[in-house]
């Protein structure tokens, strides 16, 4: 600097400018620029954070409501004149388990016949003093029909209920969980409203005595999809259909990818063919994922036969998806790993694979689990290629192996956007957005927490 | 040698995953977004009353993509039961027998209606299917000649309609809504016009069905909530809804007439509504007996508890079939009669 500036000196006087007024003159413009660097970072941070609060507020203040439902406390008398059926059989000793199974069935049939509306009809009249007989049909509007199902489960798991009274929470009736929730308007007129004004009435009534009350529900997370029985519809089946997914693409994706990127990194000589392979990875990671769908379709579906709409398809698909995220991940932690490690275990007499998996590999465990967790969040939140394989199908049932029919919790969101009751599934929908984005989050703290707690630097 | 065996093996593996896919004992259902939440109901209560039987599996597609589905052969990879808004096409059907699925059951569920509606809040229409003709059409006619579609808002078509700029948003073609709407309005409206049944029929069809292109028609492929979300954007917006849905929304929705005929389930079951049409599915005849239930899940459908009226799917806003016309589907069922 000092040499620079005293050639500088006689050139500049020569020409009657001072060396102190260049200086200032470019240092004022490069303050600028710099400032105005500076605004312009500062700017499309904010712009980014406002529009997440946007649409974080949007989501939250839409889909939190959607975790409480209405629901009705009802003495529920299992009236044995209603639930008329002979005894549950039980197994005799000379009996084969064949023919106790078909007598079973045969009683379930029967319970099958029962009316349990009339049940919860029963329960409900006494709370609303002026009730007619004619208006009996009105009833079953307040009370969403698959509590009776419900009702008919208990008989069958417990006959002795017969004859009983149990006092039970009751899932209202979608349309009086919209009424009172206000999410449709109550000032329109009664051709526009979904409920007759007797209900609506009655729905009134019952929330102000206290006997309907808005509480939090487990329906959401405990129940499969639903559209017979819109109220408890919930995402216990996309849940589960996710969980299948996410276990193979763990013991599938995972192990392979590590295991690949360990011969690419360690193992593997520097040719043309390696070369082929790493550009292809590469390639692989930036295939769009719908690709891996239509792959899946074509393949595990039509060739090997596997069933349609099956998580263990979903699974597989994915878990091609996350493979090049996780041997890139693991790659880049390997390379990261200095040489000299490898070079004193190989100078005190280790082999190669002794030296990558007693002293490399552990040291690379970190980076490796953040790669793969990210891989797996990603997966998660994965929806096109799901579409491809029949996952978008209505399943009203929670799977009970990775070859049945499910859903998948980005997918649910999907469906429920579709669906035509909107004032009641537009928080829905909102409500399984917000679970899946804590699920995404919860892994990503996972990853982040990981990485700080096995850090090791050189 | 032993990478050989490695690689055997996994073959092996997947070929035994294969052989247990083939035993399907849930029943796999595609097709129709218009009868889907009719299905899906229908399926629910099935599993729900049969405990036997596994809930049936409900697709989605639009009704070409549910037959093609369908008609692409017999086997545990291949779907049991097509839904669909129309009737199946010659075509379709041919395909079907090339694929060796030769026992094709039309089963015919109820009626459903198409409505037009628009925004809540917005302008009333009171259409006639040459309405909706003028305003989609390339060319009408004026004096005797055909023109490029001058329209651009409904009021110009005929004064008694609200003054509103022209935006239709309609069924994509893979909907079998589009074919009915087609016919029982587009067809119906163009051919009102003595310079267009002054052309040779072949040549109708064509100029009937051409639509403009200056996006004014919107072709929305999605389900029905996509045509809502639409009309949620554009106030001045009208789309083509099925009857079931417009029920459900009709906060939102302001439903059009139709020729002066306001579409309610008694106007469709009289006749009076001139846009309704029969809802379909299909069963595959060579799945029965092997994918547990079928059988007994089409009679379920078609049983007077499940779609007859009162039934929980007429509260879904089916409109169900008359007595004589569900026994005779039934009775199709039951003898597995092939179209």
């Amino acid at each position: 600097m000092t040499e620079s500036s005293s050639n500088s000196t006689p050139s500049a006087a020569t020409q009657g400018w001072s060396v102190q007024d260049k200086v200032s003159a470019s240092l004022r413009s490069r303050k600028r620029k710099e400032k105005a660097f500076k605004n312009l970072g500062l700017a499309s941070v904010l712009v980014s954070l406002a529009l997440v609060a946007i649409l974080f507020i949007n989501i939250f203040s839409k889909g939190i409501p959607a975790f409480w439902q209405t629901s009705m406390e009802l003495d529920i008398y299992f009236d044995p004149q209603i639930v008329n059926v002979p005894e549950k059989p039980v197994q005799q000793a000379d009996e084969s388990f064949y023919d106790f199974d078909n007598r079973l069935q045969e009683w379930e049939t029967e319970l099958g016949f029962v009316n349990f509306n009339a049940l919860i009809n029963n329960a409900i009249i006494p709370l609303l003093p002026d009730f007619e007989r004619s208006q009996t049909r009105f009833l079953t509007q307040l009370i969403t029909s698959g509590e009776r199902h419900a009702l008919r489960q208990m008989v069958m798991d417990d006959p002795s209920v017969i004859g009983q009274t149990k006092t039970l929470r009751l899932l209202t009736a979608a349309n009086i969980d919209v009424w009172l929730k206000g999410n449709i308007d109550r000032d329109l007129p009664d051709e526009q409203q979904q409920l007759p004004a007797l209900v609506r009435d009655w729905a009134d009534q019952l929330y102000a005595e206290g006997a309907i009350q808005n509480r939090f529900s487990t329906a959401l997370f405990m129940n499969p999809d639903s559209r017979s029985s819109l109220a408890s519809a919930g995402l216990a089946g996309a849940f589960v259909g996710s969980f299948y997914m996410m276990l193979i693409v763990i013991f599938l994706a995972i192990p392979m990818g590590v295991a690949a990127a360990i011969y690419l990194e360690e193992f593997a000589p520097k040719n043309k063919i390696t070369d082929v392979i790493e550009v292809n990875i590469n390639n692989l990671a930036a295939v769009p994922s719908i690709i891996f769908g239509l792959l899946g379709a074509a393949v595990f579906i039509n060739w090997f036969n596997l069933p349609m709409s099956a998580p263990v398809v979903g699974g597989l698909v994915l878990s091609l998806m996350t493979l090049p995220t996780v041997i890139i991940a693991t790659r880049s932690t390997l390379r990261a790993i200095p040489p000299s490690i490898r070079s004193a275990a190989l100078g005190l007499g280790a082999s190669r694979t002794q030296t990558v998996f007693h002293h490399v590999l552990p040291l690379a465990i970190p980076g490796i689990l953040t790669g793969s967790i990210l891989g797996v969040a990603q997966a998660l939140g994965e929806t096109a290629p799901l579409l491809l394989i029949g996952m978008k199908s209505f399943v009203a049932s929670v799977p009970q192996t990775p070859f049945d029919q499910s859903t998948a919790l980005p997918v649910q969101i999907y469906l429920w956007q579709g669906n035509e009751l909107r004032n009641f599934f537009e928080a829905r929908t909102s409500a399984a957005i917000i679970v899946l984005l804590m699920l995404m989050l919860s892994l990503n703290a996972l990853a982040i927490w990981l990485r700080r707690k096995l850090e090791v630097r050189w | 040698m032993k990478r050989l065996a490695t690689i055997l093996c996994a073959t092996a593996a997947l070929t035994a995953f294969g052989a247990q896919a083939q035993q399907r004992d849930v029943i796999q259902i595609s097709g129709s977004s218009t009868v889907l939440p009719f299905s899906s109901i229908a399926a629910e209560e099935f599993g729900n009353n049969f405990s036997r039987f596994r809930t049936p599996v409900v697709g989605s597609g639009g009704s070409g993509g549910g037959l093609r589905q369908f008609c692409q052969g017999v086997g545990a990879n291949t779907i049991d039961i097509a839904n669909s808004s129309r009737a199946i096409r010659p075509n379709e059907l041919a395909n079907c027998h090339a694929n060796g699925v030769n026992q094709v059951i039309e089963v015919k569920i109820g009626y459903d209606g198409i409505v037009f509606a628009s925004r809540a809040g917005a302008g009333d229409f009171k259409l006639e299917p040459k309405h909706v003709f003028l305003a989609q059409a390339r060319q009408v006619p004026q004096n005797g000649q055909m023109v490029a579609n001058p329209y651009t808002n409904w009021s110009q078509i005929d004064s008694s309609l609200p003054d509103q700029d022209i935006l239709l948003a309609i069924p994509g073609s893979n909907h079998g809504t589009r074919e009915v709407y087609e016919e029982k309005v587009i067809l119906d409206g163009c051919k009102a016009f003595s310079e267009i049944t002054a052309l040779d029929s072949s040549a109708q069809n064509d100029v009937c069905l051409a639509m403009r292109t200056d996006g004014r028609v919107v072709e929305i492929a999605g389900d029905y909530t996509e045509t809502l979300a639409r009309l949620e954007a554009n106030r001045n917006a009208v789309g083509v809804f099925g009857l079931s849905f417009y029920e459900s929304n009709r906060d939102r929705l302001q439903v059009a007439t139709v020729s002066g005929v306001v579409p309610t389930i008694d106007n469709i079951i009289s006749g009076e509504y001139p846009v309704s049409r029969p809802l379909y599915f299909y069963i595959k005849g060579e799945h029965i007996g092997v994918i547990p239930g079928l059988q007994e899940f089409a009679m379920f459908y078609l049983s007077d508890m499940t779609s007859g009226f009162g039934s929980i799917l007429e509260e879904a806003g089916l409109i169900p079939l008359g007595d004589d016309e569900r026994q005779e589907v039934i009775q199709a069922i039951r003898s597995k009669q092939a179209l």
